[in-house]
C-alpha cells in the first residue's frame, strides 16, 4: 500500500510528540486511499492487460538522454486532460462545473500563437495565461457573485469562447517557430517530456495552495454543505471565484501544451470536448459532481486511465472510434459505483448476510 | 361562479414565484422581440433578406436543430439535460445510409431508427431515475456511445441514393419535407406540452419533483418518458439530417447539443426546470438561424461571429432572467 | 361519533432512534383532532406512516373499519386520506386549476379538456367558498389561497380524512379565520380532520379533541374542553401538573446571583416583517439569557436576526453601545459572535468533512483563506475539544456524518468554542442528546459564562432554562410576551407565559406585556 505519498499530500507529519495527530494523518491517508482504490485498480488492470497482450508495452528506452516508450507516451499525451482535470476537480468540489475549459484552451493557444512571433515566447505564455485568468474570472463572477447556475454561466463562454479564439486567429491555423513556446509541449526535462514535468509541477503547486492555505477546506465545506458553511462564516463567493480562476489557468496551460505540441494554434479543434474528458477524469478520481471532498491525485489517475485506454486501443490496432464506446462504458461504471440506490441495496444485502451468519 | 360566502379574494399577490412567472413572460416577449428585431434588421440591411426563399431556407437549414431542440426543451423543462442529441443524429444518419445502401427498405429503417432512438433515451432515463445518477454524466456516456457506434459503422460519409428517399426530398408541398417535419414536430411538441397529462407532468416534475410525487404523480414514468421523447426527437433529427444532405455521416451534429441548449435557453426556458414554453424554443431556433443567415448575407463577416453572437445573446438572456429574479426577491424581502 | 381512523401500536424505527413507539391515534368522523407535540415528538413520522411516505415497522391502521397499509401517497389518497402541508406542496408555476386537478385532468378525445378543467376547479373551490381566476398561475395568489387550493385538491379526491399539517404558519389572522370557518363546514359534512399547529389559541378555537405525543410516545388523548392550556403545555413538555405544582413550592430561587452589569448587546425594537415582531433584548457579558416559547414562536427568527442571517427592517442593534448592522454571518463572526443552529443536519455539520475540520471551520473562517491553522494546531484544537466535550469518536479524522447526533452536536459546539466567541447563540443545544451529554453541555455553558461569554440560550426544555439562565424572554406567536427575571425564572411561570394565561403563581405578574428593563 503506497500510503506514504498519499498522506504527505493531505497532511504534513505532525510533531512526533502528539500521538493523536500522527494517528489522524494515517487515518486521513487511508480515507484518501480508499477513494483512489477504484481508479488505481482500473489503471492497473489496463496496464496488466497490456503486459499480457502487448509485447513491448512496458519497454522504455533512452535516446539522446530522453526517455521513450508507450508508458511515457501515455503520460505525455494525458497531460492536457490531467491539467484541466486538476482545475475541474476544484470547481466540481464547490458543487459547480466549468464547461468552458475547451474553449479557454483554444483562446490561450490563439493568444500565444498571435503574440509569439512579435513578442517572443515568454510574453506569449504570460499573455495566454492572462487571457485564461480573465476567462476564469468571468466564469467565477457569474457563478459566485451573480449567483448564476454554474452549468448555464459557463455555457456562455463555452459557446462564445471558441468563436473568440477563431476571431483572434481569423479562422486560420497559425503556425509559429519559437524555442521557448515549443519546449512547453515538445521539450524534455530530466529526460521526461516537458508536459509531464509541467503536470507534476502544477500538481505540486496546486496541492500546496489548497492544503497549505485554507482554500481546500473551504472548497470542500462550501461544496458539501453550503448552508452550514454560511453559518460558520466561510467566504463562499471568494472561494468559488478562486476555484474558477484556477480552473481557467489550468485550461490555459493545457491549451499552451496542445498549441506548442503541434507548433500551431488551431482554434477550431484545440480542446474540443476536453471539458467532458476533464470532468470524467475528475469523477473517476473520486470527486463527486455534487460537490464536497476532492482528490487532486485522483484527477491525475483519471486522466491517465482515459489516455491509457485510448493508447491501448490504438496499439492493439483497434479502430480509434472504439475508445468512445469504451469511454461510455467507463462513465456508466463509475456512475454505478457511486449510485446511492445500488449502495443501499449492497448495504442491505450485507446486513442480511451478517444476520444470517449470526443466526447460523 | 358560485360563491356562497366569503368575498372574492381574487386580487393576486406578488410573490417570488409570480415575479418569476412574470419574468417568464418577459423572457418570452424579449425573445420574440429580439427575433423580430433581427429579422427586421436583416431586411433593412440586405436586399432579399425578407424573401420567401430565404425564409424557407431558414426553416430547412435549421430543421434538424429544431427537431432536436423540441426534445431538449422537454428534458430541460423536466429539470434535466441531454448531451447525447448531436451524437444520436450522427449515429442515426450513418446507420440509415449504410443500411439503405445494403438494400434494406428505407421506410422500415427509418421507423426502426426512431424506435431505437426512443429506446436509447428511455435507457438513459431509467439510469437517471432508478439509479439516481446525474443526467449530465449519463447523457455524456450516451453521447460517447452513440458517436462511437456511428464512427465504428463508418468513418466516411455514405451517400444516400435510394430512389424513394431522393423522391421524398424532391417532393415540394409548399415546403421541403424537412421543413414540414420540423413544423409538424413543433406543433406536436406544443400539443404534448399543453394538451397531454404527460406534458403537464413534465412541468410538475421540473417545477418540484418532491411536490409532484406527494401529489401522487407518476414521477418515474415521466422522467423516463422525457428522455425517451428526447431520444426519439434526436433520431428524427438524424432522419431529417439524412434527408437534408442525402448522405449519412457519423460526424454529423458535433456540438449540436450546445446549439439546442442555447436555443432552449434563449427561448426563455429556465435550465432549472419547470418554466418555459415550446414555442419559445421555436423562436430560439429561428434567432440562431437568422443570425447565421445574416452573417452569410453580410459576406465579409466570418462564421465565428455566429458563435460569439449566440454567446452574447445567451449572456443577455441569462442576466435578464437573473435581474428579474433578484428584483422579485428583493421586493419580496421588503414585503 | 364513529371512529373514522384507528391507528394502534404504530412503531417506526430509524437507524439509532425509535421515532414512534407503539403510538395509538384515533380520529372520529366529523371532528377536528389536534395532534400536538414539540420537535421530535413523532407527529410528522406518524403522519408519514399514515400517508404511505414510509411503512411503519409494526402496528395497525384501520380506516372506516377496513385495515389499510398504504405504500405511497398516491395509494393513501385513493383510500381517502389527503394531506396539506405547511410549505404548500403544489407546483407554483402551473395554474390554480391544474394544481387542483393534476394527475386526473379531465380529457376529451384524448386531449386535456381545458374548459372542463377550469369548470371543475372552480366548482371545487366554490365548495370552499372561494371564487378565483383559476387560469392564473398558483404563485400569483397569496399563501393562504395557495393553501386553500391545496385543500380543494385534497377534497376533490373524495377525502374522508384531511390532514392539515401546520397550515396556518404563514397566514394572517383574517386568512386563518377563513380557514377555520372552512374547517367547521367540512367537519359538519362528516370529514375527519387532523390538525397540526404550534399555535395554542388555534388549537382551542377549532379542535374537538387533542392527542399529545412526546419523544415518540403517546402522552394521551383528551377532549379539548377538558384539558386546560397550562396542562396541555405541561404535557407537551413532559411534565404532569402535579410535578409543576410541586416545583412551584420549591422552585423559588434567590435573586442574589444577578449582578449589575452593563449590557454587551442590546436590541431595541428589532424586527422583521413576517418573521418576528419588534422585540427588545439585552444581554451582558457573562450572562445567560434564555429564550422560551413553543416551536415556531419566533425563537430561531431572533437568533437569525442577531447573527446577520436575516436582516431586520425595523429597530437597532448595539454592540458595546455602538450601533452595528451585520450584512452576513461573516460580519457577525468578525465581531466574535457564534451561532450553534437548531437544525444540525442542514445548518450545522459539513457531513463529509472530518470531526477535526468541522471543529476548526469557524475559527479558520475568521482567520481567512491565507492564514491557515497549522496541522499541529488543528490536531491540538480538535483533540482538546474531543477530550473536553467527550466527543465519542475513534479519532479526529472520522467523517462527522458517522458520529451519533449528540456527538455531532458537541462537535458543532466545539466549532464555536474554538472560535473563542464573546457572544454565543445556542439554539436547542441539547436536542436529541442523551442525558449525560446534556449535563456536560450545561456544565460547559456555566464555564463559558464564568469566562465572560454572553450566551443566548434557546430551548423548549423548561428545566434546562431554569437551571441555566438568569433571565428568560418568552415568545408566543412571533411576539415577545414576557421577560422573567431571577426568582421569576421557574417552570410554572414560563409555562403560563407560553400558554398565555394568567398564572396563579407569584411569577404571574411578569406575564402579559413585554417588560424591558
Amino acid at each position: 500500500m503506497p500510503e506514504a505519498p498519499l498522506t504527505s499530500k493531505t497532511s504534513a507529519p505532525a510533531p512526533p510528540k502528539t500521538p493523536p495527530a500522527t494517528r489522524s494523518s494515517v487515518a486521513m491517508g487511508r480515507a484518501a486511499f480508499m477513494r483512489l482504490l477504484w481508479p488505481l485498480v482500473a489503471l492497473a488492470a489496463v496496464l496488466l492487460w497490456n503486459l499480457a497482450f502487448s509485447p513491448g508495452f512496458f519497454h522504455i528506452e533512452v535516446r539522446d538522454g530522453h526517455l521513450y516508450g508507450s508508458l511515457i507516451d501515455i503520460a505525455n499525451r494525458a497531460a492536457p486532460v490531467m491539467l484541466t482535470a486538476l482545475g475541474m476537480t476544484l470547481v466540481l468540489a464547490t458543487f459547480g462545473v466549468d464547461l468552458s475549459v475547451g474553449a479557454v484552451m483554444a483562446i490561450a493557444g490563439a493568444v500565444a500563437a498571435l503574440v509569439v512571433e512579435p513578442r517572443g515566447g515568454v510574453a506569449a505564455i504570460l499573455l495566454a495565461l492572462a487571457a485564461s485568468l480573465a476567462a476564469g474570472l468571468w466564469n467565477g463572477v457569474l457563478v459566485a457573485y451573480l449567483d448564476i447556475q454554474p452549468i448555464v454561466a459557463t455555457l456562455i463562454l463555452m459557446v462564445a469562447g471558441r468563436g473568440i479564439a477563431q476571431l483572434l486567429t481569423n479562422g486560420q491555423i497559425i503556425t509559429f517557430h519559437n524555442p521557448v513556446l515549443e519546449t512547453l509541449g515538445g521539450g524534455f526535462f530530466l529526460g521526461l517530456p516537458f508536459p509531464i514535468t509541467l503536470v507534476a509541477g502544477v500538481y505540486v503547486v496546486l496541492g500546496l495552495t489548497v492544503r497549505r492555505t485554507a482554500l481546500g477546506l473551504f472548497i470542500e465545506a462550501v461544496g458539501d454543505n453550503a448552508s452550514a458553511s454560511r453559518y460558520a462564516g466561510v467566504p463562499a463567493a471568494r472561494v468559488k471565484l478562486l476555484a474558477y480562476v484556477i480552473c481557467g489557468l489550468c485550461a490555459g496551460l493545457a491549451g499552451l501544451i496542445v498549441t506548442s505540441d503541434i507548433r500551431a494554434a488551431d482554434a477550431n479543434n484545440a480542446g474540443m470536448y476536453l471539458e467532458l474528458d476533464a470532468i470524467l477524469a475528475a469523477v473517476i478520481g473520486g470527486t463527486s459532481l455534487s460537490g464536497g471532498r476532492f482528490n487532486l491525485l485522483g484527477a491525475l489517475l483519471g486522466g491517465l486511465l482515459i489516455q491509457s485506454l485510448t493508447t491501448t486501443i490504438l496499439t492493439k490496432g483497434i479502430p480509434v472510434q472504439f475508445t468512445l464506446v469504451v469511454k461510455a462504458l467507463v462513465i456508466i461504471a463509475v456512475c454505478l459505483l457511486q449510485s446511492e440506490p445500488l449502495r443501499r441495496r449492497f448495504a442491505r444485502q450485507k446486513a442480511v448476510e451478517k444476520r444470517e451468519e449470526a443466526a447460523a | 361562479m358560485t360563491s356562497p360566502a366569503s368575498p372574492p379574494p381574487t386580487t393576486p399577490r406578488s410573490s417570488i414565484q409570480s415575479r418569476l412567472l412574470a419574468s417568464q413572460n418577459v423572457s418570452l416577449l424579449a425573445t420574440g422581440f429580439v427575433c423580430f428585431l433581427l429579422y427586421a434588421a436583416g431586411g433593412l440591411a440586405y436586399q432579399g433578406f425578407l424573401s420567401k426563399n430565404v425564409f424557407i431556407n431558414l426553416l430547412t437549414d435549421n430543421a434538424f436543430l429544431g427537431v432536436a431542440a423540441v426534445g431538449m426543451t422537454f428534458v430541460i423543462l423536466s429539470g434535466g439535460i441531454d448531451l447525447s442529441v448531436g451524437s444520436v443524429i450522427g449515429c442515426v444518419s450513418i446507420l440509415i445510409a449504410t443500411m439503405v445502401k445494403s438494400g434494406a427498405p428505407p421506410a422500415l429503417v427509418i421507423v426502426g431508427m426512431l424506435l431505437l432512438g426512443a429506446l436509447f433515451g428511455a435507457a438513459m432515463g431509467a439510469l437517471i431515475q432508478y439509479f439516481e445518477l446525474p443526467p449530465f454524466l449519463v447523457t455524456l456516456a450516451g453521447m460517447f456511445l452513440a458517436r462511437g457506434v456511428g464512427l465504428v459503422v463508418s468513418l466516411e460519409s455514405v451517400p444516400v441514393d435510394h430512389p424513394a428517399l431522393t423522391r421524398l426530398t424532391g417532393l415540394n408541398l409548399l415546403l421541403p419535407i424537412t421543413a414540414i417535419i420540423f413544423l409538424v414536430l413543433f406543433a406536436a411538441g406544443v400539443y404534448i406540452a399543453h394538451y397531454t397529462p404527460f406534458g403537464r407532468n413534465v412541468y410538475a416534475v421540473g417545477g418540484n419533483a418532491v411536490s409532484a410525487s406527494l401529489m401522487g404523480l407518476p414521477v418515474a414514468r415521466t422522467v423516463v418518458g422525457v428522455y425517451a421523447f428526447s431520444g426519439f426527437c434526436s433520431a428524427l433529427a438524424g432522419v431529417v439530417f439524412t434527408l437534408y444532405t442525402l448522405s449519412g455521416n457519423a460526424s454529423a451534429g458535433i456540438g449540436l447539443e450546445l446549439d439546442a441548449i442555447a436555443a432552449v435557453v434563449i427561448g426563455g426556458t429556465l435550465l432549472s426546470g419547470g418554466v418555459g414554453v415550446v414555442a419559445g424554443t421555436f423562436l430560439g431556433v429561428l434567432i440562431l438561424g437568422i443570425i447565421q443567415t445574416g452573417i452569410t448575407f453580410q459576406g465579409t463577416l466570418s462564421s465565428w461571429w455566429t458563435r460569439i453572437a449566440i454567446g452574447m445573446l445567451l449572456l443577455i438572456f441569462i442576466l435578464l432572467q437573473r435581474f428579474i429574479q433578484n428584483r422579485a426577491a428583493k421586493s419580496q424581502g421588503q414585503g | 361519533m364513529p371512529d373514522l381512523l384507528v391507528m394502534q401500536g404504530v412503531t417506526k424505527r430509524f437507524p439509532g432512534v425509535v421515532a414512534l413507539d407503539g403510538v395509538d391515534f384515533t380520529v372520529r368522523a366529523g371532528e377536528v383532532h389536534a395532534l400536538m407535540g414539540e420537535n421530535g415528538a413523532g407527529k410528522s413520522t406518524l403522519l408519514k406512516v399514515l400517508t404511505g411516505v414510509y411503512p411503519g415497522d409494526s402496528g395497525t391502521i384501520t380506516l372506516d373499519g377496513q385495515a389499510i397499509r398504504p405504500r405511497s401517497t398516491g395509494e393513501s389518497q385513493a383510500l381517502g386520506i389527503s394531506a396539506v402541508y405547511q410549505e404548500v406542496n403544489l407546483i407554483p408555476h402551473l395554474s390554480v386549476a391544474e394544481n387542483v386537478l393534476l394527475g386526473r385532468l379531465p380529457r376529451k378525445w384524448g386531449r386535456i379538456d381545458w374548459p372542463t378543467v377550469r369548470r371543475r376547479a372552480e366548482a371545487a373551490l366554490a365548495r370552499l367558498g372561494l371564487t378565483l381566476d383559476v387560469s392564473r398561475p398558483l404563485s400569483s395568489y397569496s399563501i393562504a389561497l395557495q393553501q386553500m387550493t391545496a385543500i380543494a385538491r385534497a377534497l376533490d379526491v373524495d377525502a374522508k380524512l384531511l390532514i392539515l399539517d401546520e397550515p396556518t404558519s404563514s397566514l394572517d389572522s383574517d386568512e386563518v379565520e377563513r380557514l377555520f370557518s372552512l374547517m367547521d363546514r367540512l367537519k359538519a359534512q362528516g370529514l375527519g380532520i387532523v390538525f397540526v399547529t404550534h399555535f395554542l389559541d388555534q388549537v382551542y378555537r377549532v379542535s374537538d379533541r387533542i392527542t399529545v405525543l412526546r419523544n415518540g410516545q403517546l402522552v394521551g388523548a383528551y377532549a379539548a374542553n377538558a384539558l386546560p392550556r397550562g396542562e396541555l403545555v405541561a404535557r407537551m413538555m413532559g411534565r404532569s401538573l402535579q410535578e409543576v405544582e410541586a416545583m412551584r413550592q420549591t422552585g423559588a430561587r434567590s435573586d442574589a446571583e444577578r449582578k449589575a452589569v452593563t449590557p454587551f448587546l442590546t436590541a431595541s425594537r428589532l424586527g422583521k416583517r413576517g418573521s418576528i415582531e419588534p422585540f427588545n433584548l439585552q444581554v451582558a457579558a457573562g450572562e445567560v439569557l434564555g429564550l422560551a416559547g413553543l416551536l415556531g414562536s419566533g425563537r430561531t427568527e431572533i437568533a437569525r436576526l442577531l447573527f446577520g442571517l436575516d436582516h431586520p427592517d425595523t429597530g437597532e442593534l448595539r454592540l458595546d453601545g455602538q450601533p452595528v448592522r451585520f450584512s452576513s454571518p461573516r460580519a457577525a463572526l468578525d465581531a466574535r459572535f457564534g451561532f450553534c443552529p437548531e437544525d444540525r443536519k442542514t445548518d450545522g455539520i459539513v457531513p463529509e468533512l472530518s470531526v477535526r475540520e468541522n471543529i476548526i471551520l469557524a475559527l479558520q473562517a475568521r482567520r481567512g483563506i491565507l492564514r491557515r491553522l497549522s496541522d499541529a494546531a488543528q490536531a491540538e484544537l480538535a483533540d482538546k475539544y474531543i477530550r473536553a466535550l467527550r466527543i465519542a469518536t475513534p479519532d479526529s479524522e472520522r467523517a462527522i456524518k458517522n458520529l451519533s447526533g449528540g456527538n455531532q452536536q458537541k462537535a458543532i459546539l466545539a466549532r464555536w468554542l474554538a472560535a473563542d466567541p464573546r457572544f454565543l447563540i445556542l439554539d436547542e443545544p441539547t436536542r436529541g442528546i442523551d442525558v449525560g451529554a446534556k449535563a456536560e453541555i450545561e456544565a460547559l455553558v456555566r464555564n463559558l459564562c464564568e469566562e465572560g461569554v454572553a450566551i443566548l440560550f434557546i430551548s423548549s426544555e423548561l428545566d434546562e432554562l431554569v437551571r441555566n439562565t438568569q433571565r428568560v424572554l418568552v415568545l408566543r406567536d412571533r411576539r415577545q410576551v414576557a421577560e422573567l427575571i431571577g426568582a421569576q425564572v421557574n417552570e410554572p411561570a414560563i409555562m403560563s407565559a407560553i400558554a398565555g394565561e394568567a398564572a396563579p403563581a407569584p411569577a404571574g405578574e411578569a406575564t402579559g406585556g413585554a417588560s424591558v428593563a
